[in-house]
């Protein structure tokens, strides 16, 4: 389950990959884009790097993201649905380079969105940063989903209950589970080489959530607002270090996001 | 992507304290001695026990297994259930 400096340098080049793909993805995304496009310049950056889209053909999946729009909490499949302004959409992606895996999503908004959506998106991101700063060595599992169900709840938003995060490394999903909720001391103890993909997802309303019928795709039971972010976290002997970290300061028109990076510095 | 929680986890500390409060212990079965009055379909006989009741008691596999012969006169273990005391399960045959 833990991985050497040598395994953790390997997925921080895959991290970048995902971080890059995802940066670009984020600056495309504008009223009238399709979600089966986002999906392609996603599958075409990271075939560019030198990488395979993890997502593709995982279960049967048909994307190389998640396309989730509004009361979608993850798992959106990318086809033909146009965004709109105001929409709330989160891309979640992951790559697979020289045989590791890095897994990161955002929430972004589609043009200008409600004072209400820019809060829950806020929050969430808040939520992710807390979470990291969590990932300290004698720390323990269950202080990272304590910090961030406390932090979300006290703003009345939900947590998601019936997904977690993961462990991260030569596959997607590994050992051991990361919810998002649960009791500080409680978990197994966080040490060096530890990799954790770390994905709140946080609900406007209700925490209950249901699946429509394609199977994959994951939505709030009360039609309300879902916001979720992701990184993959290695756990090191100077603190958490994001393997997914997107670099800010080469793509300025991100700026707006750069006050959530330094939380998380 | 986001992984399907798996196996119990609580979803609460409410569900946590519950799952640790009502998990029931294996029970203790009574162990009694008797002997073997008569032998009836089955594999099953009625022994009489040390203390003159009468119980329905079938033989254990373990007995089977290693093809042991019971016989009316047999002095055996048997073991009870609290929940129902007149079956019980012959689990050992003395010499």
């Amino acid at each position: 389950m833990l991985k050497s400096a040598r395994e953790i340098e390997a997925m921080r080049r895959s991290g970048r990959v995902t971080a890059a793909v995802l940066t670009h993805l984020m600056q495309s995304v504008r009223p009238g884009r399709t979600t089966g496009e986002l999906d392609r310049l996603a599958e075409q950056g990271i075939l560019a790097a030198g990488g395979v889209p993890t997502f593709k053909g995982y279960n049967g999946f048909p994307g190389s993201i998640c396309s989730s729009v509004n009361n979608e909490v993850v798992h959106g499949i990318p086809g033909s649905r146009a965004l709109r302004e105001g929409d709330l959409l989160s891309i979640d992606i992951g790559t697979t380079l020289d045989g590791y895996v890095s897994d990161s999503a955002v929430t972004v908004p589609v043009g200008k969105i409600s004072r209400n959506a820019q809060r829950l998106l806020d929050v969430t991101h808040e939520c992710l940063a807390i979470g990291i700063a969590q990932m300290q060595r004698g720390k323990r599992l269950g202080d990272i989903g304590a910090a961030v169900q406390r932090h979300a709840e006290s703003h009345g938003y939900g947590v998601v209950r019936e997904l977690v995060g993961h462990g991260v490394g030569r596959a997607m999903h590994e050992e051991p589970q990361v919810p998002n909720y649960g009791d500080a001391g409680t978990g197994i103890e966080l040490r060096t080489g530890l990799v954790l993909a770390v994905e709140p997802m946080i609900t406007e309303g209700s925490r209950k959530v249901r699946m429509l019928k394609d199977g994959w795709t994951v939505v709030t039971a009360d039609g309300k607002l879902a916001a979720h972010f992701e990184h993959t976290i290695a756990v090191t002997e100077n603190g958490p270090q994001i393997l997914t970290l997107r670099d800010y300061a080469e793509h300025p028109e991100i700026e707006r996001y750069r006050h959530a990076n330094e939380v998380m510095a | 992507m986001a992984r399907k929680r798996r196996g119990r986890m609580p979803r609460n500390k409410a569900s946590a304290e519950k799952a640790a409060k009502t998990a029931t212990p294996k029970e203790e079965a009574i162990e009694v001695e008797g002997t073997i009055v008569e032998p009836l379909p089955n594999a099953m006989f009625r022994v009489e026990l040390a203390n003159g009741h009468r119980v329905l008691a079938h033989v254990s596999g373990k007995i089977r297994m290693n093809f042991i012969r019971i016989l009316p006169g047999d002095r055996v273990l048997v073991e009870l259930s609290p929940y129902d005391l007149t079956h019980g399960r012959i689990t050992y045959r003395y010499k």
